[in-house]
Parts: structure tokens; sequence; C-alpha cells
């Protein structure tokens, strides 16, 4: 047992096994989410993360130590949102021809996304750090953080109602529209990339490529929008 | 693969510059994503050169989102007394949103009439 402890010990502290951890989760997960053909409650993301999570609370190993294998899969963040480009380019002419179908979708959902959540919170005798804290959740991370920061609230708190947004709406987004009776893939992606940012998108991408090409729009537009609209719309609650 | 991935790239660092340089709202892989439409628009090269590298960054951009993923686990005990409520709101307040988004995309549709029927 000496032996595994001391593999064990020089394993955890590199990259390696973080990164291979990261994927095999996802690959379990993935595989479920197929199995399932791809059911809202068997989100790839949802049981890679309590997967990786349990993994590190059994082991005792500290997220900074997981992210250094788990930032090379971060890292990608990046290069994927510039490659939205992609099916944008790919779906322009639809695109072009859905232009007044997407500003004003993008308009009414982004104003209820945000209204709302201040609304609830409001009622719910948030604080006015929390409102600043809450009021973002639909944008995508990095442009939610930046909202957050100068509105006042708290960007790591952001960061998790950010994430968690994406996820329930990757979640509820396919038995809703259903229930809605909205067939339209173009309104179904454009919504769920306003409403639940990339989490939102790469759901949409799994059900279909027009509703990916749709989100990732939706995506772009709303973080821009949000930053415009954010404080007006806090300042209604204050 | 590397050139497409190099022009992936340098648009990204582009938009990084741009944003941070104007102190613009939009993030700069969003700004990477217009400037690297644009080039696709100007050039069918640069089209071809780009789609088989970025369909595959794209095919498993639910894979990417896990390290941010774990990291929320850890902090959610910050949501503290107000975990429930955070709940509430997110799950009503994304409903909601969902629900009007798409309704008014399917409305517009309507009324506009509709030149590109893509119901499944």
């Amino acid at each position: 047992m000496r032996e595994f402890a001391e593999i064990w010990s020089y394993l955890a502290a590199s990259p390696l096994i973080w990164l291979t951890a990261t994927l095999i989760a996802y690959v379990i997960g993935d595989t479920l989410a197929q199995a399932t053909g791809r059911a809202p409650l068997a989100n790839p993301v949802l049981i890679a993360v309590i997967l990786l999570a349990s993994l590190l609370w059994i082991t005792g190993t500290s997220y900074a130590t997981y992210f250094e294998g788990a930032q090379f899969v971060h890292f990608l963040l990046g290069p994927a949102t510039v490659a939205l480009a992609i099916p944008l380019w790919q779906q322009r002419h639809a695109v072009r021809r859905a232009f007044v179908p997407i500003c004003a979708a993008l308009l009414a959902g982004s104003v209820t996304a945000v209204l709302s959540a201040l609304a609830i919170g409001h009622a719910l005798g948030l604080s006015p750090q929390l409102l600043a804290t809450l009021a973002p959740k639909s944008t995508t991370a990095p442009v939610a953080l930046g909202i957050s920061q100068s509105l006042g609230g708290s960007p790591t708190l952001t960061a998790v109602l950010v994430i968690l947004t994406g996820m329930i709406g990757a979640i509820v987004v396919t038995p809703l529209m259903n229930a809605l009776r909205i067939r339209d893939w173009r309104a179904r992606g454009f919504a769920v990339g306003v409403a639940a940012h990339g989490i939102g998108t790469a759901r949409a991408f799994q059900v279909n490529p027009q509703a990916g090409a749709f989100a990732g729009i939706g995506m772009a537009l709303n973080a821009m929008l949000t930053a415009l609209l954010a404080p007006w719309a806090l300042g209604l609650f204050l | 693969m590397i050139h497409a991935l190099t022009l992936i790239l340098a648009c990204q660092l582009a938009g990084e510059a741009l944003t941070r340089l104007f102190g613009w709202p939009a993030p700069g892989p969003v700004l990477g994503m217009a400037l690297l439409f644009v080039l696709m628009l100007a050039s069918g090269r640069v089209a071809r050169l780009v789609q088989p590298t970025g369909e595959g960054i794209l095919r498993h951009l639910s894979l990417l989102f896990v390290p941010a993923g774990v990291g929320v686990v850890g902090h959610l005990q910050q949501l503290g007394t107000y975990g429930a409520g955070f709940a509430l709101v997110l799950v009503v307040s994304t409903v909601l949103a969902l629900a009007v988004g798409a309704g008014v995309f399917v409305i517009v549709v309507r009324l506009t009439g509709d030149k590109d029927k893509s119901d499944a």
C-alpha cells in the first residue's frame, strides 16, 4: 500500500490526473445522456460536476489543485466562443431573415431575465448588494462578473449564480418548450442562449444545429444588452 | 488544423485587446466571434479553413463548463441562508425568460410573415 500512496501523492500533485478525471467524468456524463436519449435531467455537465465534486471531496483535494489540471479544458471556453462564429456563418441567411424576431426576442428575453430576478429577489428581501450580484445571472460569465462588480455586487457569488442559471436553463428548456408547443428551433435556441448563456447554448447544440447557432447569437447579444440594461434595472429596485 | 486554430486564437486575442483598449462591455471572445464572422463573410477560404476545427471544438462545448461547475459546488454554502431564495429566483426567472423570449420570437415571426419556416 505504501507504493500506492507514493504514486498517488505524485499523481495527485500533477495536472494530468485532474485533466484526465475531468474528461472521464464528462465521458460518463455524456454516455449517460446519450443512453437516456438526451433526457433533460441527464445533463452531461451536471453529471460530470457531481462526479468530480464527490471525487474531490473523497480524496480531500482542493479546488486549486484540481484546477491546475482542469484549466486546460477551461481555457478552451474562449476559443469555443470565437468558434461560435462558424454556426452563425452557416446560418447567416436564416439569421438575416429572422432579424426582426431576433431583436424583439432579445429585448423581451433579456428584460424578463433581469427584471424578474430583481423583482422576486426584492420581494424576498435581498439586500441591494445581493440584488446587484443577481442582476447579470443570465449573462455569459466574464461579462456577468464585470457587471456585478461595477454595480457593487459580489463577483464570486455571481459566478455561482451564472453557472446555476445555465444548468437550470439547459435542464428546463426542452420540457418547457414542448409544454408551450413552441417547435421553431430558432425560437427555442435563441431563447435559451439569452436566458442561459453558454451552458444553454451547449444544450441547444446537442438537440439541433440550428437551435445551437441561434443560441450562440442569443448569448452574444444578451451579454451586450445586459451590460447596458442591468444598471437601469437595478435602479428600479433600490 | 493548426492554421485554423491560429486564426481562432488570433481573433480572440484581437478581441481581448480591443475590448480592453476601448473599455467595451463585451468580453474579448465575443468580439473575437464577431471578428471571425466578418472574416468568414469576407473570404470563402477563411470559412472553409476554420469550419472543421471550430466544429470540433464546439462538438463538446458542454465539457468546457465542467471545471467552472466544479468550482461552484465549493461555493454553494456562500449562498448561505439565502440558498432557498436564490434557488426560487433562478428557477422562476429562467423559466419566465425562456418562455417570454421564445414566445415573442414565435409571435413576431407570425406577425412579420414567416420567410423561413423551420418547424420540425
